[in-house]
């Protein structure tokens, strides 16, 4: 079994960050209770790298976005964020734990896509798009309106700005989703299985927005998702997760066509039957 | 028939009078208990032991001890301690302090039904607390605690007949006075609690307006059904 | 401030206590019955498929709802002897009570029978129950056992109402803590105790009703 997967040979040891890496997880802890899901996870991406984790129900692919967006604490490890500690901050030397003020200066740096889009159902489209930039960004009212609507714009939604969540069907959402996370100018996206929640004729609209901006920011990607020519399509690198550790990554034609553990094997033909 | 309504006739003034007092003390009752209901209901949310223990104590204190011997202790007790109030905010704040009390529970359920997801979202658009609070989980909340506001101001209507015991010119009042000056007991107490029926049925109707208002503004689809009157608020969970 | 705590323990509150137990008490066991019985009543009268009864019914449970329970005493009170009915205070005041607070718990009971899931109706169907067994024996008990907690928690609600009573000449816990406060100015006394017995005794009370609520798994 691969332990320590990095993508240009492992030289950066224990509780250092990564200047070139945009994620580095080292040594990563997380328990809920007595059940330990993640145990002493090591990865780490690039900058612009898009990566697709894959791997059985259970198996802590939500757990690691989730950490990466401070929505579940860590129990022990380190997560750098391009460049700097995600959970700790450095005090006169020592990395101690983050406090929320040190967190949400590290927030912006990541932008997620929920499984249920999870938009506000009291703000119209454009609103939800830029109440954050506004009042967590701090930015003009006049520029967050701008930019919303280009963003509107980019994920097709021009003429729905004035909608409520409500109003729209669960593809359009799930783009509003999208828009409004990428409003946050980001560097890293992390999406959770964002086309589960819909009906197999809405998916591809989603899948669509969200191959046009891999393929056109410089955004870096952590992905979570069963649409394996989607995955194939995007991805720099898949990773294949069981029990909280990775079995194997690499390139995706490799781990979809030739993978060399069983267990990415039989994951692989489970998910296959399934569709 | 006709003799009632003549009789009735006559008894106008007095409901007239007292109908003022009763849409005060309600009026001022309800402002001061929507307040009171925010403040310990958010306090009820705090991460805090201490200030959740602080509202937990005010909200127990208040619903167990009786509206009636709470209006009497302020009214009768207080000034023996050195603090005189004025009878109208003697009711107010009896009223306000109750029915807060329990209005608190109506604020802090109302905002847990709020699903978590709402609140990972606004982390993850590294939203600040108050901004959390104030543009995203109070809005959807606020539409939740209407019914059941609705409800208690009803209530509140009702507990204002209470005042009338502590000497202040209510309804209730002014339909024992018109009694008193004329012996004309069917008449008085048919008629005051006609007035207050019809009250309280304008008050459900613009609650229920209230409600339809703030589901449209959180862009919920609005259901077609009659507005208020009979049996809009059946069903809710209320206990004086 | 003054308190006189000889005067609160010797003499407010054995008076008081007594009032307590003989006339609050006892008043909010009584009406508890006639709420809790004529309750199910206009709950079932409500369900009549005879528009002619179930309207009316609806129209009662409304209006008694909405208008003031002091109100409500004071025209019982003062009406019922005109019309040649003369009734202890103590009666009118469980009349009282008891109607008022029978309007509420016919809703409790009403949200109790809708929630019996539709399986159950139509087992007793099935096995072609006659519809006093079908009541008696499948849908009230389940109906009922789901709303115990909230027929309990009006049962506390009306508890704490029973002072109303002293609208209407009744000697209540609260009416006497009025008399003997009134005698020296000692209304700090009497209304702190009057207001702790009522804290003392809903409190628990309120307590086990929210225990049992989350036992029947609400
Ligand atoms: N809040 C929580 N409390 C307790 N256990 C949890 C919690 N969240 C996740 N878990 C457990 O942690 C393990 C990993 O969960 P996670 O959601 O990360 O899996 P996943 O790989 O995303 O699975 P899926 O493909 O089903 O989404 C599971 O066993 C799950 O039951
Ligand atoms: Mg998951």
């Amino acid at each position: 079994m691969v332990t320590e997967p990095t993508t240009n040979g492992n030289t950066t040891g224990k509780g250092q960050s990564a200047p070139d890496k945009m994620v580095r997880f080292d040594k990563v802890v997380k328990r809920f209770g007595d059940l330990v899901v993640l145990r002493e996870l090591d990865f780490e991406v690039a900058p612009a790298e898009h990566v697709t984790l894959i791997g059985p129900s259970g198996s802590g692919k939500t757990t690691i976005l989730r950490l990466l967006m401070t929505l579940e604490k860590i129990n022990d490890g380190y997560i750098w964020v391009d460049g700097e500690p995600l959970w700790h901050m450095d005090q006169g030397g020592k990395l101690v734990p983050a406090n929320e003020k040190y967190l949400r200066r590290m927030r912006p740096k990541m932008g997620m896509v929920f499984q249920q889009f999870n938009l506000f159902p009291n703000m119209k489209v454009l609103r939800n798009v830029t109440e954050a930039p506004i009042y967590s960004l701090g930015m003009s009212k006049d520029e967050a309106v701008q930019r919303g609507r280009e963003i509107l714009e980019l994920v097709g939604l021009s003429d729905k700005v004035d909608s409520y969540p409500s109003q729209l069907s669960g593809g359009q959402q799930q783009r509003v989703a999208i828009a409004r996370a990428l409003a946050m100018n980001p560097k890293i996206l992390l999406l959770d299985e964002v086309t589960s929640a819909l009906d197999p004729e809405l998916v591809a609209e989603v899948l669509n927005v969200l191959r046009d901006i891999a393929h056109t920011t410089e955004i870096t990607i952590l992905c979570v998702t069963h649409e394996m020519q989607f995955a194939k399509d995007i991805s720099h690198r898949v990773m294949m997760f069981d029990h909280g550790q990775i079995v194997e990554y690499g390139p995706p034609e490799k781990i979809f066509s030739d993978p060399e553990h069983d267990r990415t094997k039989s994951f692989l033909r489970a998910v296959l039957e399934a569709r | 028939m006709s003799g009632f309504l003549s009789q009735f006739g006559e008894a106008l003034p007095f409901f007239a009078q007292g109908v003022v007092i009763t849409l005060e003390l309600t009026i001022l009752g309800a402002a001061l208990s929507v307040v009171i209901s925010f403040i310990f209901g958010l306090m009820a949310l705090s991460q805090s032991v201490g200030v959740r223990f602080v509202s937990r104590v005010f909200v127990e204190f208040f619903r167990g001890t009786s509206l009636l011997v709470q209006m009497f202790w302020l009214f009768f007790a207080l000034p023996l301690a050195g603090i005189q109030l004025v009878p109208v905010a003697t009711g107010v704040i009896a009223l306000g302090l109750n029915y807060g009390a329990y209005g608190s529970e109506v604020v802090r359920g109302g905002i847990n039904a709020i699903p978590r997801a709402q609140w990972e979202a606004t982390i993850a658009l590294n939203m600040g607390r108050v901004q959390r609070m104030r543009r995203v989980i109070l809005p959807q909340a606020v539409v939740g605690m209407i019914p059941p506001f609705g409800n208690w101001l009803i209530q509140l209507l009702k507990g204002t007949a209470l005042v009338s015991l502590i000497g202040l010119a209510d309804l209730t009042f002014e339909t024992q006075a018109f009694r008193d000056a004329t012996g004309n007991t069917v008449v008085a107490f048919t008629g005051a609690l006609i007035i207050y029926f019809i009250l309280a049925q304008i008050f459900a109707v613009l609650m229920s307006l209230l409600e339809r208002r703030s589901k449209a503004s959180i862009g919920q689809p609005m259901e077609r059904r009659a507005l208020g009157g009979l049996g809009w608020r059946l069903g809710g969970s209320e206990a004086a | 401030m003054i308190w006189d705590w000889n005067f609160a323990l010797n003499e407010a509150l054995p008076q008081m206590l007594g009032a307590f137990l003989k006339v609050t008490l006892l008043a909010t066991i009584l009406g508890s019955v006639v709420a809790m019985v004529l309750g199910l009543i206009l709950a079932l009268l409500r369900r009549s498929r005879i528009q002619l009864i179930s309207r009316p019914t609806g129209w009662f449970i409304e209006f008694v709802r909405s208008t003031p329970l002091l109100v409500q005493l004071l025209f019982l009170f003062l009406v019922l002897p005109r019309v040649g009915i003369t009734l202890p205070a103590f009666t009118i005041g469980i009349i009282g009570l008891g109607v008022h607070y029978a309007t509420y718990t016919s809703e409790v009971y009403r949200a109790g029978i809708d929630g019996v899931p539709k399986g159950q109706w139509e087992a007793a169907t099935a096995l072609s129950l006659p519809p006093r067994r079908k009541w008696q024996d499948v849908i009230l008990p389940q109906a009922i056992r789901n709303v115990l907690p909230a027929l309990g928690n009006y049962v506390i609600s009306m508890f704490k109402e029973t002072p109303y009573l002293l609208a209407i000449t009744v000697l209540d816990m609260v009416a006497i803590a009025k008399n003997i406060g009134s005698l020296n100015f000692k209304y700090l006394e009497t209304f702190t105790i009057a207001g702790l017995i009522f804290l003392a005794a809903s409190y628990p009370a309120a307590v086990l009703m929210r225990k049992l609520e989350i036992r029947l798994g609400h």
